[in-house]
């Protein structure tokens, strides 16, 4: 609350009302109606998460713009909202990246726009009920209620096979809650009837215990990450989805389920992490070195950024699981990082297929001469996506590195390889598809990218250069938390 | 108790009794050319019958006629539900029937007297008055399917249904005389007293209690006693199913009450390993053979069996914890059938039934305000937040785990995940899928409401689920706790 004004409810509420009241606008005759009132929700959906930033405390660790009230008192569960260093940028980033959804699909959806458009701004407001929530049950809701507007997104607007990807990424990460939905009542019994998940934290819990809890939550959040080898849903769901689907999947529900270790596997189990750590490590190197070489050989451009984006993601949970202050902050900035990089590389991809209807790189090459402003747009992200200094994609992955050779030479070793596969697979995806000659008719046909295009892209560049070169205002949120969260973590449970 | 006392706590039950009577005769008079008269009388004495319940409502448990018949919160709050199911569907199925010319005051009549049967099942505090309402309500079922003459396949399930109803009476009759051997008694309190009190011979209640247990899992369909339910549910006039699937569920879960959790509490150790089976594999079979039907009835059938199967969870763990979840997860699965089946009788017109999954294809094109109702209906079963169904398998779940099956909670949770599979491909019909039939879809003033409030009320009850679970939890330890 800030001077009794309930921020966080408001962040979460407003968008979904504004999502109801575009649904309600009808069929698609009423589309240029649906798509104001959508960008004007989206755009009052961020400016109310300002005050966030502005009034954040940075001193402390403690949840700030708290809010609790009784919700299902049968079961002491509460509407208890409230944001640390941690999640707190996340809610930022979800409510940045809506208008600019709602502007990448502005012209280009033309079926069912009021639909289309209702989803992301109710899909929004519950994501950021995910980071908001400070309770089991409701975060369990938001977690859950999350899946239905994504799959509806992916089903109606996506591409030929988007039923199966649709179904498949339903009950993949359905699977993955439900264990957690068990590991939660476990706790609610253990902690004595509480579901807060601060009252999980201090509740002591036997090894075995633990290791299933952990396994259970683990199931849940490395589906969401994706980790290997639960990512396979994945490259199906973003080449799919429409192109807003996929700037939200990798921008924001990716890092849904990074959160998830840091909030609940790594304080609630400390002494199974610990103990597993070696696994969630050795999945990570999996995932940064072996899907790094299969990004390497995708023909899909889509698909290769997915790829890119599980190696990136394989990042953040390395750095979190080497238990240090490097690791984890480096993690937390890759992850917004590799929001602002991948959703812009997936909106660089949209651009190419609205023009095109092809994601394939072979029917490429030479756009550049077509279409020299998105080139250089393209260029940048594609360098912050291979982790160039000055770029977002540094500053995280120089961090993790760094936190990872303190752990373990070898760590650092492996994950350092990705600073050249990353490179391999997008400058060289970056050169067949923009360099070169005239591949054929149609890119020659092409026509550069207009106003709404380069706001967009604009925006994100600015992000991504500024978030590159002062990553400070981004830190110093975190530092508090960050610290706190190892404390609690070195401490035993058992 | 003196007779005035008697009488007073039984109000409701003789209100509607005189009531059918007397439609019975007034329908020679008012209902000659059209049957509307009937049917607006029929939802006035509903609608009085639930004053009379609130009216008659003392605080605390009234055991009346001879310790025959019970009133106390949990059957008035059963009560209260079961009216407004049977009037629900009434209004659901009105346009249904007259398409199909069965709106007759038959039906209505029927319908009244099953809902009798359940009131006295839900209030009855004596093995004989149980087994009354459960046969006054079975013959109105029975007759109710059987009620389009001219069709073989209701009247083959109609047959169906008999056979096996009558042959699950039998069992149950059969375990209650053997309970009245061992215990010497057929009160419900009486014999919870005296096997407490170890005055009963320990074999005969062994068999006693399998017979019925397999009686209750008959009436339930849980399987292995299942084979009628989809066969019924898929032959019957939609309306007629709407019935079976929905009200007489809640008078069975108080049935379930009283004989488990009151009469054999002291053997909770016994029937709840059997509830336990019976709860897997009814979770088990139900969710894997819903995925093969092209029925949208059958389908709803086999989620049926499997919903009976988390009942059977919630009971088995013997507390007031697992009865109350028991209890919410019974009345929010009546509310979501209640709109499944509402939405099957919505979009059937004369001559067509809409009950092949393909005849849903597109819906969101034909209709985004039903698509996305029939979506809510589809995630609220499927158990996906935040609709009301997530609360129901969240509060059966938490009692499982509680008492510390894990085991149980654990598969019944992955099968919970297949089950999920075809509730999302109904949505994937309607939303990913184009249309197959253009034809336009007759909205009805009473149904679209209805079903609006129906959907609009999983949402809100997913949103604000604190109340009724409350109300259920309260209802379920008086009814325990105060005699």
């Amino acid at each position: 609350m800030i001077f009794g004004f309930p921020v966080l409810s408001v962040a979460i509420w407003l968008p979904i009302i504004f999502g109801v009241l575009v649904l309600a606008t009808g069929d698609d005759r009423n589309a240029p109606l649906a798509r104001i009132i959508a960008l004007v929700g989206a755009v009052l959906g961020f400016l109310v998460t300002i005050p966030l930033y502005t009034g954040f405390d940075k001193m402390t660790s403690a949840m700030q713009f708290v809010e609790m009230k009784d919700w299902i008192i049968r079961y002491n569960v509460h509407y208890h909202l409230g944001v640390d260093g941690i999640s707190m940028l996340f809610i930022l980033l979800n409510s940045f990246f809506t208008p600019l959804v709602v502007i990448a699909g502005w012209e280009v959806i033309e079926k069912r726009v009021a639909q289309y458009m209702g989803a992301f701004l109710i899909m929004s407001g519950i994501v950021n009920g995910v980071f908001a929530a400070l309770d089991g049950v409701l975060f369990y809701v938001f977690w859950e209620a999350m899946l239905i507007p994504m799959f509806v997104i992916i089903g109606v607007w996506g591409g030929p096979n988007r039923v199966y990807a649709a179904i498949k990424f339903f009950l993949y990460t359905l699977l993955g809650s439900l264990l957690m939905l068990i590991a939660l009542l476990y706790l609610y019994n253990q902690s004595g009837g509480s579901f807060e998940i601060l009252d999980f934290h201090q509740v002591p819990i036997p090894m075995t215990a633990q290791i299933l809890i952990f396994f259970a939550f683990f199931m849940a959040f490395a589906v969401k990450v994706p980790m290997f080898p639960v990512h396979t849903w994945l490259p199906d769901a973003h080449v799919e989805a429409p192109t807003g689907g996929s700037v939200v999947l990798a921008a924001i529900m990716l890092k849904v389920g990074a959160y998830g270790f840091l909030r609940f596997s790594m304080p609630i189990t400390p002494d199974a992490s610990h103990a597993l750590a070696g696994f969630m490590i050795g999945l990570s190197l999996i995932a940064v070195v072996y899907i790094g070489l299969v990004a390497l050989t995708q023909s899909d451009m889509k698909k290769l950024v997915a790829y890119s984006s599980i190696s990136h993601m394989g990042f953040v949970t390395l750095g979190f699981f080497i238990f240090n202050a490097y690791g984890i902050e480096g993690a937390l900035i890759q992850m917004i990082s590799h929001g602002f990089v991948s959703g812009a590389l997936f909106l660089c991809i949209g651009v190419l297929y609205d023009r095109m209807h092809s994601r394939n790189i072979a029917d490429y090459g030479g756009v550049v001469n077509t279409m020299p402003v998105f080139a250089a747009f393209f260029m940048l992200f594609a360098m912050a996506n291979s982790g160039l200094p000055g770029t977002s994609g540094f500053v995280g992955e120089f961090t993790v590195i760094l936190g990872a050779v303190k752990a373990n030479f070898w760590y650092a070793f492996a994950a350092a390889t990705t600073l050249i596969f990353g490179a391999a697979y997008t400058l060289w995806m970056y050169k067949r598809v923009i360099f070169g000659a005239v591949a054929n008719s149609h890119v020659a046909e092409l026509t550069d990218i207009g106003l709404r295009e380069k706001l967009v892209l604009g925006i994100l560049a600015l992000a991504v250069l500024g978030m590159g070169v002062y990553p400070l205002p981004f830190t110093e949120i975190m530092h508090a938390s960050v610290n706190d969260l190892l404390v609690h973590v070195a401490r035993s449970k058992l | 108790m003196n007779l005035a006392t008697n009488l007073f706590h039984a109000g409701a039950e003789i209100f509607l009794l005189t009531m059918i009577c007397f439609i019975l005769i007034a329908d020679q008079f008012i209902g000659k050319t059209s049957k509307m008269p009937t049917y607006i009388l029929v939802h006035l004495t509903l609608l009085c019958c639930s004053i009379v319940t609130v009216a008659t409502h003392t605080p605390g448990v009234a055991v009346t006629f001879n310790n025959m018949f019970v009133d106390d919160l949990m059957s008035d709050v059963l009560k209260l539900l079961a009216y407004l199911t049977v009037a629900m569907m009434l209004v659901y199925s009105r346009a249904y029937l007259v398409a199909r010319g069965l709106f007759t005051s038959e039906f209505m009549l029927l319908a009244l007297f099953s809902l009798l049967g359940m009131m006295v099942m839900i209030s009855a505090c004596n093995f004989l008055t149980l087994y009354l309402g459960l046969e006054l309500l079975s013959l109105s079922m029975y007759a109710m399917v059987a009620l389009q003459r001219d069709s073989a396949v209701a009247t083959e399930s109609a047959m169906k249904y008999f056979i096996l109803g009558a042959l699950a009476s039998g069992l149950l009759l059969y375990g209650m005389s053997m309970i009245y051997g061992a215990t010497g008694t057929l009160d419900v309190y009486a014999v919870s007293t005296s096997i407490a009190k170890g005055v009963y011979n320990p074999q005969l209640l062994a068999f006693g209690l399998v017979f019925i247990v397999a009686g209750l899992a008959f009436k339930l369909g849980v399987v292995p006693f299942h084979m009628w339910v989809p066969d019924v549910y898929h032959g019957a006039p939609t309306a007629v199913t709407m019935l079976i699937g929905s009200a007489p569920k809640l008078a069975a879960f108080a049935f379930v009450m009283r004989i488990l959790a009151e009469a054999l509490q002291p053997l909770q150790g016994q029937w709840s390993t059997m509830l336990a089976i019976l709860a897997i594999l009814s979770i088990a079979i139900g969710n894997l053979s819903a995925i093969a039907q092209t029925n949208i009835k059958r389908m709803f059938a086999y989620s049926t069996i499997a919903h009976m199967g988390y009942l059977c969870l919630g009971v088995l763990t013997g507390n007031i914890e697992g009865y109350s979840s028991a209890m919410f997860y019974v009345v929010t699965y009546v509310l979501m059938t209640l709109g499944g089946f509402g939405m099957i009788m919505l979009l059937s017109r004369e001559g067509f039934e809409a009950d092949n999954l393909a005849d849903y294809k597109g819906l969101n094109q034909r209709s985004p305000w039903l698509a996305f109702l029939m979506l809510l209906l589809m995630f609220s079963m499927a158990g996906v937040p935040p609709t009301v169904g997530f609360y129901a398998k969240f509060a059966v779940l938490q009692s499982v785990v509680q008492t510390g099956h894990y085991a149980l909670a654990i598969i019944a949770v992955l099968f919970s995940l297949i089950g999920a599979f075809f509730y999302l491909r109904v949505v994937k019909l309607m939303y990913f899928d184009a249309p197959e039939s253009h034809e336009p879809i007759h909205y009805r003033p009473d149904t679209s409401l209805l079903i609006t409030f129906n959907g609009l009320g999983i949402l809100f009850l997913g949103l604000l689920p604190g109340t009724l679970m409350s109300v259920c939890a309260v209802s379920v330890q008086q009814s325990l706790l105060l005699h």
